[in-house]
């Protein structure tokens, strides 16, 4: 990354000079330019913020009241001292954002988190032709490529019901924002009821405040008979796994955790979870290379995950490619480094 | 094929111990016999030797997959297994194969072997075209001779018996030594109607095992209850003599006669109808040598003159398990060891300098033997062993009658310096560590460690070691000195293999020191200085 280009990497975040703001910044700005509202993207302690309308809700959950938030719906451009921005569909999660920056003809994307794969609870994920694309690289080996998700959804279902037979509650671990609202807009939800933690249960809220589609859940703390819980759905961060005082109250239950990490055995075993769901909303190796030839750029920078093999592989093919070395860090790890939003497991929705 | 790939998805699936004994039941009561016996063989661990190479198998996965060689092996770094990274690459099909097991192991699996490599690479890639994900994870395990999965021969056992309504210890014993995996053997291996169970000359007991004491010793009541006698570290076997035939196993059933044919000489003068249980040890000038000496024989496929002069062995025999053909281990211990006694008694000079019966430590009390046991060291054993002197013979590991009382590890405070992915379970985080000591202004490498943290803990390394990489060699990262950890260790030798000069044996992780600055680590004189109190044979 040229140290004068329009973008450059700085120990802030990446830096538009130009139009003085920052893209996902890790450490307090003046003006941030939010591409989704995980925590590894959206920090506190911005003074202002533009953010993708379509994540309003999101964006305020993560930032509190008082943070200074401006919304930009996607395909809308706004001048900053000259340089144009606008939005443009990640597919990643809900209101996320892949953000064009244009000055004088000199085209950037910077995609984010994304995926190509249809997901019904977010805009798909378009493609922006750009001089310079920025890329991520979570899951950036031939070994990651996902099935249809009707496939992962059908799994869960008869984990779920052969569960249910057991009389044994299922809990499953999800990343609070996306995954969790993603998988229960996919599954069937006549198999039983559904119940959430605090910090599933406040960011399911905003799913459906913008509309989304989301089955009717119950909030876990607002449970007075635990027999309640005996065949039910449980949806739960990542790090309530840790919480076994938390987990204690649904007795008998088998647990499962949905993340693209449960491709490899190992990292499923690592987990010592009952069972592992292949489901992600990041690219798989596929996508990668199809989102990052859909782009034409000349140069593709490729950030957070297995950026040097990425860089490695699109050189060796003619493409010219750059590692970048962002504080991003890509899929569920994000909530185990950050915690959820609400600090303790036991916290209730607000 | 499907019915075991599906119960080895299923046991990989769980954690939990009746799950995987109910996954074991739900195969072993569907599956034929003759498949049945494969799966057996190959679920106790067995394997055949290796039918088509690793490398073959990746070089085919890699054209398929059309990357180049280095993604391949990013990949499977990452992955931290060649069949599953193989099974990965592949595209997924819809399809599943319906071969039986036992078809696919003998008719076109086994006549692989040694076949000419065309033949070997169509048969291998038309199957993987056919193959569910999981079905060529499982079968990429069985051609390269890896297949492993996370149930004991005890828990197979214990699934088989609740079949069969036969008592585990029966399966087990009829399960040990050597077998063909055939019907007939899956047949009888679970027939409660057998009641001669006649013994094959060759097949070994089910192994004793002890636990750890992990209790104040005075908890076991009156030492005058327990045999004590020095836990000798060498290799647990039992020694077979039937029908003029010696017999010798490991713990791993594997058949080491050849391998200690001093041994097997010495047995041959034991009568028919008598099993020893005991520890194989190098032995020289009347003591102990490291263990890493026997570790140069078993290692060598000829034995020359040279070695068993340099390294002889003996057998510390401490049980009979079998005497004048009956299985004695019913009998207590007080009892059989009288027997072993009168036995190893009668032996002539050259018998009994190689078959001896460990020594009984005999003290007042607990406090006296401790003190005792402080010279584990410098005798070079790792502590006592206690068994009750009314116990029987048990099957597998046991809490209660046999414990080990060892005398704590040596430890040291070191820094991490170098880190890599580990394999299995550790894949794609950095666990595999490298450990440094104070060498005047240096940090000179000591010990590499993989076990000992928790998984928060790994995690949390695996992110330092990605933030604070220095220098990349290979998969090796070498790091920022910053994170001191002790370090346990078993025994110190000195080494001339070693940057540092010494060789550890177990080292692992005792506890991150994160009170401790690099500073506070310890240095190579530290460790010197115990080489030097424990006067362990110098091994240049």
């Amino acid at each position: 990354m040229a140290k004068n280009g329009l973008i450059t990497l700085t120990s802030r975040g990446l830096y538009c000079g130009q139009g003085d703001f920052y893209i996902d910044p890790w450490k307090p700005v003046s003006r941030a330019v939010i591409t989704h509202a995980h925590a590894d993207h959206t920090y506190r302690g911005n003074q202002e913020y533009l953010v993708p309308a379509e994540g309003e809700r999101l964006f305020r959950i993560r930032l509190g009241d008082e943070a200074s938030i401006a919304t930009q719906g996607y395909g809308q451009t706004r001048l900053i001292n000259g340089v144009k921005v606008s939005f443009h569909p990640a597919g990643h999660v809900l209101g996320s954002a892949q953000v064009r920056v244009e000055y004088k003809g000199e085209v950037w994307v910077i995609s984010g988190d994304y995926k190509l794969m249809p997901d019904a609870t977010c805009a798909p994920f378009e493609a922006v032709k750009c001089h310079h694309f920025v890329t991520e690289a979570t899951f950036g080996l031939p070994i990651y490529r996902w099935q249809p998700t009707e496939f992962i959804f059908e799994d869960i279902n008869s984990w779920w019901r052969r569960n249910q037979e057991k009389e044994k509650a299922s809990v499953l671990f999800a990343y609070s924002l996306g995954k969790s609202q993603r998988i229960m807009n996919g599954i069937e939800r006549l198999i039983g009821k559904i119940f959430t933690h605090g910090a599933v249960e406040r960011l399911t809220q905003a799913y459906r405040e913008h509309g989304v589609d989301v089955p009717d859940t119950t909030y876990v703390g607002s449970v007075e008979n635990r027999k309640e819980f005996i065949g039910s759905l449980v949806i739960a961060p990542p790090s309530a796994q840790q919480a076994v005082g938390w987990l204690r109250r649904f007795g008998k239950h088998s647990t499962g955790f949905a993340s693209g990490w449960m491709m490899v055995r190992g990292a499923r075993r690592q987990r010592a979870v009952d069972r592992g769901f292949v489901l992600s909303d990041h690219a798989d190796w596929p996508e990668l290379l199809k989102a990052i030839a859909s782009a034409e750029a000349e140069t593709v920078y490729v950030t957070h995950g297995f950026s040097e093999e990425v860089v490695r592989f699109l050189n060796e093919n003619g493409q010219n490619a750059i590692p970048l070395k962002t504080q991003f860090v890509g899929d569920a790890v994000a909530e185990e480094i950050f915690g959820s939003e609400e600090g303790s497991a036991e916290a209730p929705p607000a | 094929m499907k019915l075991f790939t599906e119960l080895y998805v299923e046991l990989d699936q769980t954690n939990k111990t009746n799950e995987k004994v109910e996954a074991l039941r739900f195969y072993f009561e569907r599956a034929a016999p003759s498949d049945a016996a494969w799966a057996f063989y190959f679920l106790s661990g067995r394997k055949p030797r290796q039918i088509v190479p690793s490398k073959l198998l990746r070089q085919w996965a890699i054209e398929l997959a059309g990357i180049p060689e280095w993604l391949y092996e990013e990949s499977r770094d990452t992955v931290g297994d060649g069949s599953e990274t193989i099974a990965l690459l592949l595209p997924n099909n819809a399809t599943v194969d319906e071969t039986p097991l036992h078809i696919l192991v003998e008719q076109k699996l086994l006549p692989l072997r040694g076949a000419a490599e065309e033949i070997q690479r169509e048969e291998v890639t038309s199957r993987w075209s056919e193959m569910s994900y999981s079905q060529r994870l499982v079968y990429n395990k069985l051609i390269s001779g890896s297949f492993r999965v996370g149930v004991s021969q005890q828990l197979v056992v214990r699934a088989l018996s609740q079949i069969s309504e036969l008592p585990p210890d029966i399966v087990a014993h009829r399960a040990m030594g050597d077998w063909e995996p055939t019907p007939e053997f899956f047949n009888h291996l679970i027939d409660p109607d057998l009641d001669t169970d006649e013994t094959p000359i060759a097949r070994p007991y089910p192994f004793h095992l002890a636990h750890q004491a992990d209790f104040p010793i005075e908890g076991l009541g009156r030492p005058s209850d327990w045999q004590v006698e020095w836990k000798w570290d060498g290799i647990r076997s039992q020694v077979i003599k039937r029908s003029d035939e010696v017999f010798m196993w490991s713990r791993g059933e594997d058949l080491i006669t050849e391998r200690f044919p001093e041994l097997a000489a010495a047995a041959k003068s034991l009568p028919n109808g008598t099993v020893l249980d005991g520890e194989i040890l190098p032995w020289l000038d009347d003591r102990v040598l490291p263990f890493t000496e026997l570790q140069k024989r078993i290692g060598r496929k000829n034995l020359s003159a040279k070695i068993l002069a340099e390294v002889p062995i003996i057998l510390q025999a401490y049980d009979l398990i079998e005497f004048e053909g009956r299985d004695i281990r019913t009998v207590d211990f007080r009892t059989r060891r009288e027997m072993l006694q009168r036995l190893v008694s009668g032996f002539d000079e050259s018998v009994g300098k190689v078959i001896r019966i460990t020594e009984s430590v005999e003290a007042a009390d607990w406090a006296h033997l401790a003190e005792i046991r402080e010279r584990s060291r410098t005798l070079g054993v790792e502590g006592f062993m206690l068994k009750r002197f009314d116990s029987p013979y048990r099957v597998g590991r046991h809490r209660g009658d046999w414990w080990k009382w060892k005398i704590d590890p040596l430890t040291i405070d070191a820094v991490l310096i170098y880190a890599q992915k580990g394999t299995g379970k550790r894949a794609n985080l950095f666990t595999d560590y490298t450990f440094a000591v104070w060498k005047g202004k240096d940090l000179v490498p000591f010990a590499k460690a993989y076990s000992g943290l928790t998984d928060a803990e790994i995690r949390k390394v695996d992110r330092y070691v990605r933030d604070n990489t220095v220098e990349t060699f290979g998969p090796v990262r070498a790091v920022k000195p910053q994170l001191v950890f002790e370090i346990a260790f078993e025994a110190l030798q000195r080494s001339t293999r070693h940057k540092s000069g010494v060789a550890v044996r177990f080292p692992r992780i005792l506890r991150w020191r994160d009170d401790k600055k690099i500073e506070d680590a310890d240095s190579l004189d530290t460790i010197f200085a115990m080489l030097d109190a424990f006067q362990n044979p110098a091994n240049a």
